[in-house]
C-alpha cells in the first residue's frame, strides 16, 4: 500500500497544530501507521509553519518534499503558493483564502501578491479554494477553521464521515465539540 | 496501548518506565518537551533549573544518591553543561544517569548546528542516537541500565526531525528502581589528581569494553538487501535511506554512534561492493570508517550542513525525483516576528530611535534584530550580552558607554547573565544593561524560571526579586520601566546611558500570550486623521498595516498596548471605536 502525504501550512498561532492532532489520532484508530512531523520553537511566532503527516502500511520519512504531497491543507493564501512545489502531480491544494500579511508587506516593502490561485490553477493545479474564515464564523468561532479544512480533506479520503466526527470528539474540548462538528458539516457540504 | 507521540513525549515515557526518579534541565528548543511530559509524572520529581549545567550537577547528585535520573537540553545546552559531563565520565555513576540532548541540524530554532557527538567522542560517554518514537521510548528506557552496567552516564541524542516528530510506540510498564544504599567513595567520587589519575585508566577500558558491546548489542543492526551498495546511516537519515531505497539496498543502522564497533563495520563492508555513509552535520561515522581503512563514500557526496531528507539523497545519487510545478520565488518571506502587543517592541522601538548600538541575547526578543526595527548588533550565546557589553565598552571607549546597551531576558539572566553583571560591578564599565523581564521562559513556549515565582508544576515557588538581586551583584542603579510608555523607556534610557557608572533597567511587563494577560480593548485608526505617515507602521506591529496609504489596524490582533497611539502625532489612532 503507498503512502499518503498531507501537507498543513499556515501561518504561526492559526491553529494548525490541532488540525495534525486530529489527523494523527484519526489515522492511527483507523489502522495505519503515522508519521506528523511538527514545528516548535521560533518559527512559530507568526513565521510560516508547515506540518507533515504521513500514512500508510509502514511510513519512514516524516517530512515531505518536493512533488510528494497528495494533499495540501493551506490555512492562507500566500502558504498555498509558497508550498505548491510540494504537491504530488495529480494532488489537490485545499486553500483559506484569508490573507495574512508577512511583515514586508505590513511594513510597505512588498506587496501582497494578488491571483496566487488563478497562477497556480494556470500551472494544472487542482485547487479548492474557500472562504474557511466565513464558514467557521458561521458555525460559532474563528478557531475553527482548521475543522472546515479538514472537512473538505475529508471528501477526498476513504474514511467515514463518523470516524471524523469521533476524532473531533477525542482532540477538542467538550464544550467545543457541538460548535467544531457543525463547522465540520458546513465545510464538508459546501 | 499504542499511541502517537512526539520524539520528545516518547524520550520521557522510555525514561519514566526505565525507572527515573529526577529530571533537572533548562528548556531549549527542540528539548523542551523531554520534560514538560515529565513534569506530569507525579511520582517522579522534576523541575526546571537555572541552566543546563545547574541541571547536569543536580541529576549527577541524585545519580550520587542512588537514584536513576536525568537532564535534557538542546546541543548548546550540552555547552554549558560540559564541565561537570567530562569529570562524570570519571566519576560514573551510582544511579544510572541520562544525559538526553537535541541537536537542530537546519536551525530551525537555534544559533548553530553543532554536532553533538563529538562530545560523546571527547568525554569518552557512550551515545545513543533513535531513529522515531518507537526507538526514544525504547532507548530512553534501557539507557539507565547501560548506564549502570558500565558505570557511566549515558548521552541521549535526537534531532528536531525525530524529537518533534510523531510516531507510534507502544507502552510499557514502569520499572520500579529503588534508591541504592549511599557508600561514601573517595576513590570514584572525589576527583583530585591524586584519585583522577586512577580513574582515567577505568575510563579507557570501559571505552574498550562498550565498544566490545556495541558489536552485538540491540543498537545497532545489519538489514541486508542485497550486495551492491551498503549504506551506513543512523537517526533521522535511516528513515529517507528507507523511503528512497526500501529494501534494496543494504543497511547498518547505528543506534550507538559512540563508541563504534570494528568487526560489525568490518563484516558489513565484506558484504557489499560499495559502501556508502549517511549522516547529517559531521563524518563522525565516515572518521571511523576511515580508520579501520574501509573505502567509504560520505562528505565528499553529502554535505555537512543542514538536514537531509529523501530528496537530498535521491539528489546525490542522481535519482529521478517525482514532478512538481515550480513556484513564484518572488513571494514575500514570512519570517517569524514578535506578537502584537509583545512587551519587548517599546524597548525595542526605544533603541532604535536612539540609534543604540544592542548586544542581544537569546530568547524571543531576539526578533528584534528583526526589520523594521533592526535594533540589535549581536547575538552569540545565553548571557553573552552582558558580558560583551562589558567587553565592547572597554574596546571603545567612553563614547561607547554612552550609546551601548546589553538586552536579556528574565530567564536568560537567571542562566548566565548574573555572572557577567557581577564582572560589569567588579571590573568597572560604565554599562547599561536592560533586562527584558516578561515574567516567563517565552521562546521556549511558557515554562517558569526563578523569577516568576512558580514552579514547574505551576505551585508557587520562590521568587528572584530582580532588582534586589542586581543591588546585590554590585550595581547601585536600577530602576523599572513598562515598556508600554514610550516617553518612559525614552527618559530611562537616555538617563542611563549618561550616568558615568553601570546601570540595569528593568523592563517589566508579561508577555501578552500568557493566559493571565487581559487585552485591553483593540485600537482603531480614524482615516479623517490620518496623515500616511507610516510612523506607526514602523514598530513592526502584525497588527498594524498600510493599506492605500493609510494605516490600518487589525482588531483581532489588537491587545489594545497602546505603544502606537504614543507614536502618532495626528492622534488618528483611537480606543475603542467600531470595527472597519
Amino acid at each position: 500500500m503507498k503512502t499518503t502525504g498531507i501537507m498543513i501550512v499556515g501561518v504561526g498561532g492559526q491553529g494548525s497544530l490541532l488540525a495534525s492532532k486530529l489527523l494523527g489520532s484519526l489515522l492511527l484508530d483507523r489502522g495505519y501507521d503515522v508519521k506528523v512531523s511538527e514545528v516548535h520553537g521560533m518559527s512559530q511566532r507568526g513565521g510560516s509553519v508547515v506540518t507533515y503527516v504521513k500514512f500508510g502500511e509502514k511510513v519512514y520519512s516524516p517530512i515531505i518534499t518536493e512533488g510528494e504531497a497528495d494533499y495540501i491543507l493551506s490555512f492562507e493564501k500566500l502558504e498555498a503558493a509558497r508550498y505548491a512545489a510540494c504537491l504530488k502531480k495529480g494532488g489537490r491544494i485545499i486553500v483559506n483564502t484569508q490573507e495574512i500579511d508577512p511583515m514586508p508587506v505590513l511594513i510597505g516593502g512588498a506587496t501582497y501578491p494578488t491571483d496566487i490561485l488563478d497562477e497556480l490553477t494556470e500551472k494544472g493545479l487542482d485547487i479548492d479554494a474557500l472562504d474557511a474564515l466565513s464558514v467557521a464564523c458561521e458555525a460559532g468561532s474563528p478557531k475553527a477553521v482548521n475543522i472546515v479544512l479538514l472537512s473538505r480533506l475529508a471528501k477526498l479520503l476513504d474514511i467515514p464521515y463518523e470516524a471524523w466526527l469521533a476524532a473531533i470528539e477525542r482532540s477538542v474540548k467538550p464544550r467545543f465539540v457541538e460548535l467544531n462538528k457543525k463547522a465540520f458539516a458546513l465545510g464538508y457540504n459546501k | 496501548m499504542k499511541k502517537l507521540m512526539i520524539g520528545n513525549e516518547a524520550i520521557a515515557r522510555g525514561l519514566y518506565e526505565g525507572g527515573i526518579g529526577l529530571v533537572s534541565s533548562y528548556p531549549g528548543t527542540p528539548s523542551t518537551e523531554i520534560t514538560e511530559f515529565l513534569s506530569t509524572y507525579n511520582d517522579i520529581y522534576s523541575e526546571w533549573a537555572p541552566n543546563e549545567k545547574v541541571a547536569a550537577e543536580v541529576a549527577f547528585g541524585a545519580s550520587l544518591g542512588g537514584m536513576r535520573a536525568a537532564c535534557a537540553m538542546k546541543h548548546v545546552g550540552l555547552n554549558v553543561a560540559a564541565d561537570p559531563l567530562f569529570t562524570l565520565s570519571y566519576t560514573g555513576v551510582t544511579g544510572g544517569l541520562v544525559i538526553c540532548v537535541a541537536d537542530d541540524p537546519a536551525m530551525h530554532s537555534s544559533q548553530n548546528e553543532q554536532d553533538s557527538r563529538h562530545y560523546a567522542i571527547a568525554a569518552k560517554v557512550p551515545m545513543l542516537e533513535p531513529a522515531d518514537s518507537a526507538e526514544a521510548l525504547a532507548f530512553a528506557r534501557d539507557a539507565f541500565a547501560l548506564s549502570e552496567q558500565f558505570d557511566t552516564p549515558v548521552l541521549l541524542r535526537v534531532c528536531t526531525r525525530v524529537a518533534h516528530s510523531q510516531s507510534v510506540v507502544t507502552l510499557g510498564e514502569r520499572v520500579e528502581a529503588p534508591i541504592k544504599p549511599y557508600v561514601k567513595n573517595g576513590a570514584k567520587f572525589i576527583m583530585m589528581p591524586s584519585n583522577a589519575k586512577k580513574r582515567h585508566p577505568v575510563v579507557e577500558e570501559r571505552t574498550k569494553a562498550l565498544a566490545a558491546y556495541a558489536e552485538n548489542c540491540p543498537y545497532n543492526r545489519v538489514e541486508m538487501g542485497g550486495t551492491e551498495i551498503g549504506i551506513i546511516t543512523s537517526g533521522t537519515c535511516y528513515q529517507y535511506v528507507k523511503e528512497v531505497f526500501g529494501d534494496s539496498v543494504s543497511v547498518l543502522k547505528i543506534g550507538m554512534p559512540y563508541p563504534l564497533p570494528e568487526k560489525l563495520f568490518r563484516d558489513f563492508a565484506d558484504k557489499v561492493k560499495k559502501l556508502y555513509v549517511i549522516e547529517e552535520l559531521d563524518g563522525i561515522i565516515e572518521a571511523h570508517c576511515n580508520a579501520l581503512g574501509l573505502t567509504v563514500v560520505g562528505k565528499e557526496m553529502f554535505s555537512p550542513i543542514g538536514e537531509y531528507s529523501q530528496a537530498s539523497i535521491r539528489a546525490a545519487f542522481g535519482l529521478a525525483a517525482p514532478e512538481f510545478v515550480t513556484t513564484d520565488d518572488t513571494l514575500p518571506v514570512r519570517p517569524p516576528m514578535m506578537c502584537a502587543g509583545c512587551p519587548h517592541r517599546g524597548i525595542y522601538y526605544t533603541l532604535a530611535k536612539n540609534k543604540v548600538t544592542v548586544i542581544g541575547d537569546i530568547g524571543c526578543y531576539t526578533l528584534g534584530a528583526q526589520p523594521p526595527l533592526s535594533a540589535m548588533d549581536s547575538t552569540l550565546c545565553m548571557g553573552a550580552s552582558v558580558s560583551g557589553l562589558h567587553g565592547f565598552n572597554l574596546a571603545r571607549g567612553e563614547e561607547a558607554e554612552k550609546k551601548t546597551v546589553g538586552v536579556i531576558g528574565d530567564s536568560t539572566f537567571m542562566h548566565s547573565g548574573m555572572t557577567g553583571l557581577v564582572n560589569i560591578a567588579y571590573n568597572a564599565t560604565n554599562s547599561t544593561v536592560i533586562i527584558l523581564d516578561n515574567s516567563i521562559t517565552g521562546m521556549t513556549g511558557h515554562q517558569h524560571n526563578p523569577t516568576t515565582g512558580f514552579n514547574i508544576k505551576g505551585d508557587p515557588a520562590a521568587k528572584v526579586d530582580l532588582e534586589a538581586l542586581c543591588h546585590a551583584l554590585g550595581i547601585a542603579r536600577v530602576r523599572v520601566v513598562d515598556p508600554y510608555d514610550l516617553a518612559a523607556c525614552d527618559k530611562a534610557l537616555k538617563e542611563e546611558l549618561a550616568v558615568a557608572e553601570p546601570s540595569v533597567i528593568i523592563s517589566r511587563r508579561p508577555c501578552v500570550l500568557l493566559k493571565s494577560v487581559k487585552a485591553a480593548p483593540a485600537l482603531t485608526v480614524n482615516k479623517d486623521k490620518c496623515k500616511k505617515c507610516k510612523k506607526c507602521a514602523s514598530l513592526g506591529c502584525p497588527a498594524i498595516s498600510i493599506k492605500g496609504g493609510f494605516a490600518q489596524i487589525d482588531r483581532t490582533l489588537c491587545v489594545g498596548c497602546d505603544v502606537c497611539q504614543q507614536l502618532c502625532h495626528f492622534g488618528a489612532i483611537e480606543k475603542g471605536g467600531a470595527a472597519e
